[in-house]
């Protein structure tokens, strides 16, 4: 048993942190949760330049060949710095998405050129049933000749109004399961027939609704192969989802170190609230949700980085982490009063953020059910 | 970053080995059918039937106390073999708390050997690897969570100490030989420094035992000392160092706990009933109530999992791992509790039979449970306590400041 990272992913992670603390202060995040853009370009290539955009792409690919554990380690502190952005759409959900089904060619191009920071990318998957089961994918895409012809609206799709390729999922065929006859399609968002609508959301994340009103895209654009996207659907969700996770984790951890600085230092009735045992009570709950959170997440990252079947460890790490940090910013808010409150204030931003992320990638309720069937229920 | 689950057995040299089989093949022809039985109940407090035999069985062998000295009636085996003969038993038997260790000398024992005099190691020490049964005596009717306010008095006469006062949950000490005894010796002093550590002889004239039983129907029991005479010899540490040596034996008791092995039985039995049971013709696992209340109790199994191995990694790296175990033990008793409480809901009115009862489901364990576990949320130190031990030890809070309130004479 080894609950920590190697010292080659400590000192990874270590610089990690420094750069967010002097590259991404409060008032920048703060920034993007407002702008409509949401990106900004001179964080986006500094991130490009220390090699983050491409950290698990294969060095075929212009990457640096990472694994899932050193993804772990960066979005920890992402978290941490309760980061917003094009990585999770352009890195996690696009790029994953090629790296598990694309082409050779497809892999070389696009990858290539999000690692240089080059390319926005967004996986267009959820639709109005807001699920992330195959059931929920409804909009069609019929062949005609050379082309697809893509019809439906797709909903939740992060970055898509500043993305330069859409990958849509899209049904192609009426299979006898739900993840029978999916197919993927790169398609690029300035084609005909696309309207995006950016929906104002609680973590400033820059959701859209897409609508694909007959949309042509030639075959060539189809990323795997038709009619079996599922597969690599799901094996992108999983490894987003414990990036998702490992965000989580750094973001309850951060969280909860707030609160206890604050109870050390704050002084009502002549002493630190901290000696108060309420409070002690609020802090030690908040220790234990964020140490199981880190815990089921890298015993989740292990298992899927060597190989091992992990849908249940997935499961669990997202059902729990997901509750954990929204419970652990919660905390936060109690313990600060006030000045949690307000917008000058950074709880605020942690305690919006574990919604968003409890809602994504599947909730607790949602991961629960998948658990159950994972356990012959 | 490694979470391999270790297999039993996996590293044994070649020596390890040929130790396991013989440690096995032993354990086949001497743990009797009464004692499987009486692991495999729920159990929190009391004696197992066959306990005391059995213990000193492996008393005879060395093996209660491998790693000590032949001297002392260890086995003089290197470390690393306890932990064999522990998992042995473990694969026979479900490896409960208590079991060969608060009753056996399991506390008492390191303790003895980190702080006791020669002359009482060549005393004690031989008696306990050979079995010798220990009740605690530390809770009073006044003095609880706070046990340094114990008042039960030892005063000086002779070479012995005069015994007066009484002794609450004592479990085990109506059959018990000996009562591990944390005694106010000098009321003058602040109240963690005038307590001493005596071993008393529970069956010594004076010695008044009497039964409490708890809602998990098991006995514990109140002892009341008049006037009861115990040598000074008997004293374990210097005078007054007696908080010091509670502190051991605390830290040697949670060590011998292990891994408390219900919460993962009861969720697999509560999943493997939903599975089988059917209720207006549906199977219950297809009650999407029943499927998240147990993939969320499976999950926190895991979770509890995963604590533990943080503390035994923790202890390998040298780490101070007390808020560490405790969380352990607070989540431990805490999801122990929640198990019973929704296993006993998902089987709706049935839930309520006890075992033994017609109509009982799963035995009747969840009923018990719901009953048995309440104890560990405060036995072993009150989850409450333990939560403001996280929050300062764990996250650097500052402690409540004490109030200034002097022994009572």
């Amino acid at each position: 048993m080894d609950f920590d990272f190697n010292d080659e992913q400590k000192m990874f992670k270590q610089g990690a942190r420094d750069f967010f603390e002097k590259e991404v202060p409060k008032s920048l995040v703060k920034k993007m949760v407002e702008d409509d853009n949401g990106n900004p370009p001179e964080l986006w290539k500094k991130m490009a330049q220390l090699g983050w955009l491409g950290l698990i792409y294969p060095e075929q690919y212009g990457g640096s060949g990472g694994n899932i554990i050193d993804l772990v380690a960066l979005e920890e502190e992402m978290g941490r710095a309760c980061l917003p952005g094009a990585f999770f759409s352009t890195v996690l959900l696009g790029g994953l998405f090629i790296l598990n089904a694309g082409s050779e060619e497809q892999k070389r191009d696009l990858l290539t050129k999000v690692g240089k920071g080059e390319l926005i990318l967004t996986l267009a998957l959820t639709e109005t049933s807001a699920s992330y089961a195959a059931s929920g994918v409804e909009t069609t895409a019929i062949s005609d000749k050379d082309d697809y012809i893509i019809s439906g609206t797709k909903l939740f799709i992060p970055d898509a109004h500043i993305a330069d390729y859409i990958i849509c999922i899209a049904r192609t065929k009426k299979g006898t399961k739900p993840e029978d006859g999916i197919t993927a399609f790169l398609v690029d968002r300035k084609s005909a027939g696309i309207t995006c609508t950016l929906l104002k959301s609680i973590a400033g994340d820059k959701l859209c609704e897409v609508v694909f009103n007959n949309v042509k895209v030639s075959k060539k654009n189809i990323i795997g192969k038709l009619d079996q996207a599922w597969a690599p659907v799901e094996l992108t969700l999983q490894q987003v989802t414990l990036a998702k996770c490992a965000e989580m984790v750094g973001g309850a951890q951060r969280a909860l170190e707030m609160a206890a600085d604050h109870a050390k230092k704050r002084v009502q009735f002549d002493r630190p609230i901290g000696t108060f045992q309420s409070i002690q009570h609020l802090i030690a709950n908040s220790m234990m949700d964020v140490d199981a959170s880190r815990f089921l997440t890298y015993e989740a990252a292990w298992k899927f980085s060597e190989g091992l079947p992990c849908a249940k460890e997935i499961a669990m790490a997202k059902g729990w982490t997901s509750e954990a940090y929204q419970r652990t910013t919660a905390t936060g808010e109690q313990v600060l009063g006030g000045i949690g409150y307000t917008t000058d204030g950074d709880m605020q931003l942690y305690y919006k953020r574990a919604k968003a992320a409890e809602l994504t990638l599947g909730d607790g309720k949602f991961q629960r059910e998948a658990l159950a069937k994972e356990l012959g229920m | 970053m490694e979470f391999k689950e270790y297999k039993i057995g996996e590293y044994d040299t070649e020596e390890q080995k040929k130790f396991r089989k013989e440690v096995g093949e032993w354990l086949d022809k001497n743990i009797t059918s009464e004692l499987i039985k009486g692991t495999n109940e729920i159990r929190v407090t009391a004696y197992i039937p066959g306990q005391h035999e059995f213990a000193v069985k492996l008393g005879e062998k060395g093996w209660l106390c491998p790693e000590w000295p032949k001297e002392y009636g260890g086995a003089g085996l290197p470390a690393g073999y306890r932990s064999i003969i522990a998992e042995e038993i473990g694969q026979r038997v479900v490896f409960g708390p208590g079991f060969l260790g608060g009753l056996t000398g399991g506390v008492q024992g390191p303790t003895i050997m980190s702080a006791g005099t020669p002359e009482q190691k060549k005393e004690w020490l031989p008696k306990i690897a050979a079995g010798a049964q220990f009740a605690l005596g530390y809770t009073e009717p006044n003095a609880g969570t706070d046990l340094a306010s114990l008042g039960i008095r030892g005063v000086k006469d002779g070479n012995d100490y005069i015994l007066n006062g009484q002794k609450m949950f004592s479990t085990g000490a109506h059959f018990a030989r000996y009562h591990w005894l944390a005694v106010r010796t000098n009321p003058e002093l602040p109240k963690h420094k005038g307590v001493s550590m005596i071993i008393a002889d529970l069956k010594a004239p004076g010695v008044t035992i009497t039964q409490l039983t708890t809602i998990a129907g098991e006995r514990t029991n109140e002892v009341f000392y008049d006037n009861v005479r115990v040598p000074q010899t008997n004293r374990i540490g210097p005078e007054g160092e007696g908080w010091s040596i509670i502190r051991m034996a605390l830290t040697a008791e949670r060590g011998d706990l292990g891994t408390f092995p219900w919460p993962k039985i009861l969720v697999n039995d509560l999943i493997q009933y939903a599975k089988e049971t059917k209720r207006n013709g549906k199977p219950l696992s297809e009650d999407p109530f029943v499927r998240q209340s147990l993939a969320q109790l499976a999950t926190d199994v895991s979770v509890l999992r995963l604590y533990n191995y943080r503390v035994g990694w923790m202890i390998d790296k040298g780490l101070d791992v007390s808020w560490a175990s405790s969380m352990v033990k607070i989540f431990e008793s805490e999801l122990s509790q929640r198990i019973a409480n929704q296993g006993m809901t998902i089987m709706g009115l049935y839930g309520q039979l006890e075992p033994g009862s017609k109509y009982a489901q799963l035995k009747g364990n969840m009923e018990l449970a719901y009953r048995a576990m309440v104890v560990r949320s405060f036995g072993g130190g009150s989850n409450l306590r333990l939560r403001n031990d996280i929050a300062t030890r764990g996250m650097g809070l500052p402690r409540e400041p004490a109030l200034a309130i002097p022994v009572k004479k």
